[in-house]
């Protein structure tokens, strides 16, 4: 493209893609079998194409990623994120491939304008309650997040929430143990509902008070965020739960 | 049109079960339900509270022998799962799903029955005490996907699911599956299309931990399970000259239907879509490979095996073909038997003829529900289990065209008007 050419959807002053251009539904139903590529499994991902300065050497392809933001949004924790541990790898992943869009954009016209930076972080269009195995081998993730998810009020929704006893499994699948598994959310039913299912999971412990205070990670969960501001700036409350990946005490093997 | 495809999802192929020791085979076309006692060398009479005759009200769509015989049990579209026991043949247990019933497996010591609905969860039954109306718990679960086929590993510490997103999971079946198994111990990826079936190779001097998988991506793929790691593909309808023969057909058209593995694993019988017979795989476990050892046709007769069977103490393998309910069709449902005997490293197996076959008229006339078949008929019924697997579980595919206009029922795009 030239730079004589005028893109409307970014920002001429900041380089930033326009949010305005990329408008989609708050919520998106992912029990539906939308089309999109998925990965056969987690060796398929060409992930060069995701971190072309940190992994085109071949010697660098064991490097794995370590955080996934799921349902990224807009991005705005992947970005406050991927300064603050400039040496993991991080991905979010979205389903409105819309918002993706943006994502990917955002962090294009950030590596752009600040060279040797937000080089960590990627985004992928794909539905994370179905395809986490497709993405990540066993253990592989420290950090998990899910912000401000999709509250899905009516009881008959409530197996399209995106933390419930049985997807909990397959996070704690790709957690390392003592991996961490942060979610935050402004409605206090949801709140509720994630925090017991993360308690009465075999394979989650909560945090204590100490530990969260020495994380810096659990002061981003409301500040980084888009919807996290939106909340912040309504003087709503939130709701956080942050557990720990833990080795089953029932073990046999 | 729409009303003739409904029709197509609703049907069920014919499927076939057969006791470990070999002394009754069992076989389910629609809600009927059908088992002969080799032994006795009659039919069986399937004992029930009388209320609940049929025993079955809609399609069965999984049976199996668990538990080394001890436990026979059948379940289907019509949310009930039914344990008997094989040898008094009444039913010890009913058990109701809130879905309908995709898959079936019972542990290796017979405490626990688990079944797989149809969105995707797997549920346990504890059968101590065999008690009717138990209350099922949830174990795992496939989020909204279907689920093809549930096994147990062989020294019963996993249980596997495999579904029609192309995965295989295992999980680590725990000591109170009650309350739901957690751990999981690996997935096993490869697979391009829908995961129809899972067997383990069995055998003194294999490791316990080689399973087999069928796809509709009509290859049979080896796997371990506990790193899930992908050992061998074997592109088995290519291999069979399957492919060469009608290459212009749709790729979906040699989707694996079943697995059986005899002669303690040492053969693997392998049913495709579109093979009037069987092909038998070999699987060499020093370079954890498979490969065509040889294909058996069925001379004579449309031939298109829905399910494979047999017991380890008998070399024969069991195969029927047939369909619930066809429109246009004479007989309610039809199935069909057929044998294969001498399955051997060495010798040449036999497609027995229906004078030879174990059981003889009386057991054709049990199982099939009559003597005499009509050829064509399994034609038409292969080609709509075909259809119907095809409509289950392959997504289906919008062209881009169409796609706007789809979408006009949609809330948001109506109040734009």
């Amino acid at each position: 493209m030239s730079e004589t050419e005028v893109n409307p959807a970014i920002c001429k002053s900041t380089g930033l893609p326009r949010k305005r251009f990329y408008r989609a539904r708050a919520h998106s139903n992912p029990l539906s079998d939308s089309h999109f590529p998925v990965p056969i499994s987690p060796s398929h991902v060409d992930y060069s194409l995701h971190y072309p300065q940190l992994l085109s050497g071949q010697a660098d392809s064991s490097r794995k990623i370590q955080f996934a933001d799921i349902g990224c949004g807009f991005g705005g924790l992947l970005i406050s994120l991927s300064t603050m541990f400039p040496e993991t790898l991080m991905i979010g992943m979205e389903l409105r491939d819309k918002v993706t869009e943006y994502v990917k954009e955002r962090i294009l016209s950030l590596r752009k304008a600040n060279p040797g930076q937000y080089q960590n972080v990627s985004v992928v269009r794909t539905n994370s309650m179905k395809y986490i195995p497709n993405y990540f081998e066993k253990g592989q993730l420290s950090k998990m997040f899910f912000l401000f998810p999709d509250p899905h009020f009516k009881e008959k929704n409530h197996r399209r929430r995106v933390i419930s006893p049985f997807l909990l499994d397959e996070y704690a699948y790709a957690l390392e143990v003592g991996g961490i598994i942060y979610t935050i959310t402004d409605v206090e039913e949801l709140g509720d509902w994630m925090k017991s299912c993360l308690e009465n999971h075999p394979m989650f412990e909560a945090l204590t008070e100490k530990e969260l205070e020495a994380d810096p990670v659990v002061k981003l969960l409301s500040s980084a965020t888009e919807e996290g501001q939106k909340v912040a700036r309504n003087e709503g409350q939130t709701f956080q739960a942050v557990f720990r990946r833990i080795v089953p005490s029932d073990q046999t093997s | 049109m729409e009303v003739e495809s409904k029709k197509d999802v609703e049907v069920a192929p014919a499927i076939i079960a057969v006791h470990p020791d070999g002394s009754s085979v069992a076989v389910a076309v629609g809600p009927d339900l059908r088992v002969f006692d080799l032994r006795g060398g009659s039919a069986v009479s399937l004992v029930d509270d009388p209320a609940a005759e049929p025993f079955h009200k809609d399609n069965i769509r999984a049976i199996r022998f668990g538990a080394e015989g001890r436990l026979f049990v059948s379940a289907g579209d019509d949310k009930t799962l039914k344990i008997w026991s094989p040898h008094s043949w009444r039913c010890i247990s009913t058990v109701s799903s809130e879905k309908r019933v995709t898959a079936v497996a019972v542990s290796n010591d017979g405490g626990f029955v688990c079944f797989a609905d149809k969105f995707g969860v797997v549920w346990v039954v504890d059968l101590d005490p065999p008690l009717h109306d138990k209350k099922p718990m949830p174990l795992l679960s496939h989020y909204c996907s279907i689920i093809t086929s549930l096994e147990f590993s062989l020294d019963g510490r996993f249980i596997l699911s495999a579904d029609r997103d192309f995965k295989i999971r295992v999980t680590s079946f725990p000591n109170k599956p009650l309350n739901g198994a957690h751990q999981i111990q690996s997935f096993c990826l490869g697979h391009t299309e829908f995961v129809s079936c899972l067997a383990f190779v069995q055998g003194q001097e294999f490791p316990d931990s080689l399973l087999l998988s069928g796809s509709g991506d009509s290859t049979v793929r080896l796997w371990d399970i506990i790193s899930g790691a992908l050992l061998h593909t074997c592109e088995v309808a290519n291999k069979a000259g399957l492919l060469e023969s009608d290459s212009k057909e749709d790729n979906h058209g040699h989707a694996i239907t079943d697995l059986c593995t005899v002669l303690d694993g040492l053969l693997v019988a392998v049913a495709i879509q579109s093979l009037q017979g069987i092909v038998l795989l070999r699987c060499n476990v020093s370079s954890q490979t498979l490969s065509v050892s040889q294909v058996v046709s069925v001379a004579g007769e449309a031939f298109i095996p829905t399910c494979l069977g047999s017991s380890p103490s008998i070399g024969n393998l069991w195969m029927v073909t047939g369909v619930s309910s066809l429109p246009g069709c004479n007989y309610p449902s039809l199935a069909r038997v057929r044998v294969i005997s001498g399955i051997d490293v060495e010798q040449e197996p036999v497609v027995l003829g229906d004078d030879n076959i174990p059981g003889g008229e009386k057991l054709l006339e049990t199982l099939q529900g009559t003597a005499s078949v009509d050829d064509n008929a399994f034609l038409a019924a292969a080609e709509a289990v075909k259809t119907a697997m095809c409509n289950l579980l392959i997504k289906k595919q919008y062209p881009a065209e169409n796609r706007e206009s789809r979408k006009k029922t949609r809330n948001d795009r109506k109040l734009k008007g």
